[in-house]
């Protein structure tokens, strides 16, 4: 390797990483921490059968999981400005990963719910308990820790879908990265430097994953 | 009398399960219900403490009328409160500790402080021999061991009534052994139970009351003694006998 190309490397390496954690990461936990709440409101009012709201909450999955992200990406940014909704790119990034996200991990946490065995509730509902105070102590705990590793799956995914947010003027890291290639001329090395950050921060999630499951795993589902 | 119902009936799709069953309970009581696979006791039971909703019949719960058909989740609430149910099948909360199984109840549904709750919770699970085994999960016990505890969280809110169904069904004879014991304590110390069983040894040295079922109606019932020694009916006879057989 030249010494121009490891110069290259070294210089870029900070400039990369530094946009993936003050971007990149933190666009991640904040979408998807919107995303388990809507996941959560979403599966809840589609198990418990909520009567106008289900019809809702089933078409919103059906939009958003039938659409590209990358179009609901440039609806909300280039699109919205024409109705007069013009949203800063990382919040418009943060809107979409999060009602995208949100529409997986309803289904998700939904099968979680509905793999809990009905006698759980019937033991909540014999020992007193009202239908909200066994879904929160009761079935959602054990739900989210069925759904647990699938869950993990898509934080790690969206890590990974985040760089679509360049597209929308967000410097993330793979924003930053094509920018020192247009510099540089060296898009082989660059491209491949990019993906091995991706890939230390999906492993270091992935560690996080398998020290979760020890720690929620105490009781057996 | 602590319980009294009437006429209680159900159907599902279309076939009719309870054919207008009644029962009275005392208070202290122990009351065996018996009867064939299929002849509705589960389902009664449910009615009981409203997990199905009667098609009709009217129930007196300590002192209140209620149209088993149609009351309000407060009063279901309410009912519910003041009764246990301990299931075939444990239905311990998969995701708390044998403690706090016990305390769930007291906490969370009757708003009772929680060291209150937890020194009643100790005590209940000393109770079914259970105390040493307080932190553990459900899925680190047996299953005479779940039963047990299931026990203590059906009698630690200091119910009127307990409804048992089959709870010895699920486990090898020398666990229900164990969790029979405890049920046999229980109707010493006075409490009330409904217990839908098929071991007999239980009914017929236990329970004071004997309530023969088939294809949801009751075919007999009386003083345990008299059933087991003369019954009135074939049907009750020959069911004694191929149950005695087993
Ligand atoms: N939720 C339900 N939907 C439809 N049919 C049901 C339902 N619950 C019970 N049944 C039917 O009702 C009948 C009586 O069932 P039930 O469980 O009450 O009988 P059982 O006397 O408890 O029998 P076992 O001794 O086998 O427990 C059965 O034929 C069963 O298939
Ligand atoms: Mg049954």
């Amino acid at each position: 390797m030249s010494e121009r190309l490891i110069g290259i490397l070294t210089d870029s390496f900070f400039k990369i990483l530094i946009p993936g954690l003050t971007v990149t990461i933190p666009l991640t936990i904040i979408s998807f921490a919107l995303a388990m709440i809507i996941a959560i409101a979403v599966a809840l009012i589609q198990f418990a059968g909520v009567k106008v709201l289900k019809e809702i909450a089933r078409f919103y999955i059906w939009v958003i999981r039938g659409t590209p992200l990358l179009v609901q990406l440039f609806v909300v940014f280039y699109g919205l400005p024409n109705v007069g909704i013009l949203i800063d790119p990382f919040p418009a990034a943060v809107l979409v990963f999060a009602i995208n996200e949100g529409a997986y991990c309803a289904e998700t946490i939904r099968a979680g719910l509905e793999a809990v065995p009905s006698g759980q509730m019937e033991a909540g509902e014999c020992a007193g308990m009202s239908y909200m105070q066994i879904m929160r102590r009761i079935l959602l705990p054990q739900a989210l820790r069925i759904s647990f590793p699938s869950l993990a799956n898509s934080i790690i995914s969206m890590v990974k879908d985040t760089s679509l947010a360049a597209n929308i003027t967000v410097t993330e890291m793979f924003m930053a990265t094509q920018r020192i290639v247009a510099r540089t001329y060296e898009p082989l090395a660059l491209y491949v430097e990019v993906g091995i950050i991706y890939l230390i921060f999906c492993t270091v999630l992935s560690r996080v994953q398998r020290w979760g499951e020890k720690r929620l795993g105490r009781y057996r589902i | 009398m602590i319980l009294s119902v009437n006429d209680v009936r159900k159907s599902f799709d279309g076939a009719q399960i309870l054919r207008g069953i009644s029962l009275s309970v005392n208070k202290g009581d122990v009351v065996a219900i018996l009867g064939p696979s299929g002849s509705g006791k589960t389902t009664f039971l449910r009615c009981l403490n409203y997990l199905e909703i009667a098609d009709s019949g009217r129930m007196t719960f300590s002192g209140i009328d209620y149209d088993m058909h149609s009351l309000a989740k407060k009063e279901i609430a309410a009912i519910r409160k003041r009764t246990g149910f301990v299931f075939q099948s444990f239905n311990l909360f998969r995701n708390k500790t044998a403690l706090e199984n016990v305390t769930e109840g007291l906490v969370i549904a009757r708003k009772m402080d929680k060291k209150e709750a937890r020194e009643i919770a100790e005590a209940t699970l000393r109770k079914v021999g259970m105390l040493d085994w307080a932190s553990h999960y459900p899925s680190e016990l047996s299953g005479g061991q779940q039963q047990r505890v299931a026990i203590a969280r059906a009698i630690a809110t200091d119910p009127e009534i307990v409804y048992f169904d089959e709870p010895t069904s699920a486990l090898d004879p020398e666990l229900a052994g164990e969790v029979l014991s405890v049920m046999r304590m229980l109707a010493e110390e006075g409490m009330t139970m409904v217990v839908v069983t098929h071991a007999m040894d239980f009914a017929r040295n236990v329970s004071k009351h004997v309530v023969f079922m088939e294809n949801g109606v009751v075919v007999e019932q009386g003083e345990t003694e008299r059933i087991f020694s003369c019954p009135e009916q074939d049907r009750t006879r020959e069911f004694l006998r191929l149950e005695e057989k087993l």
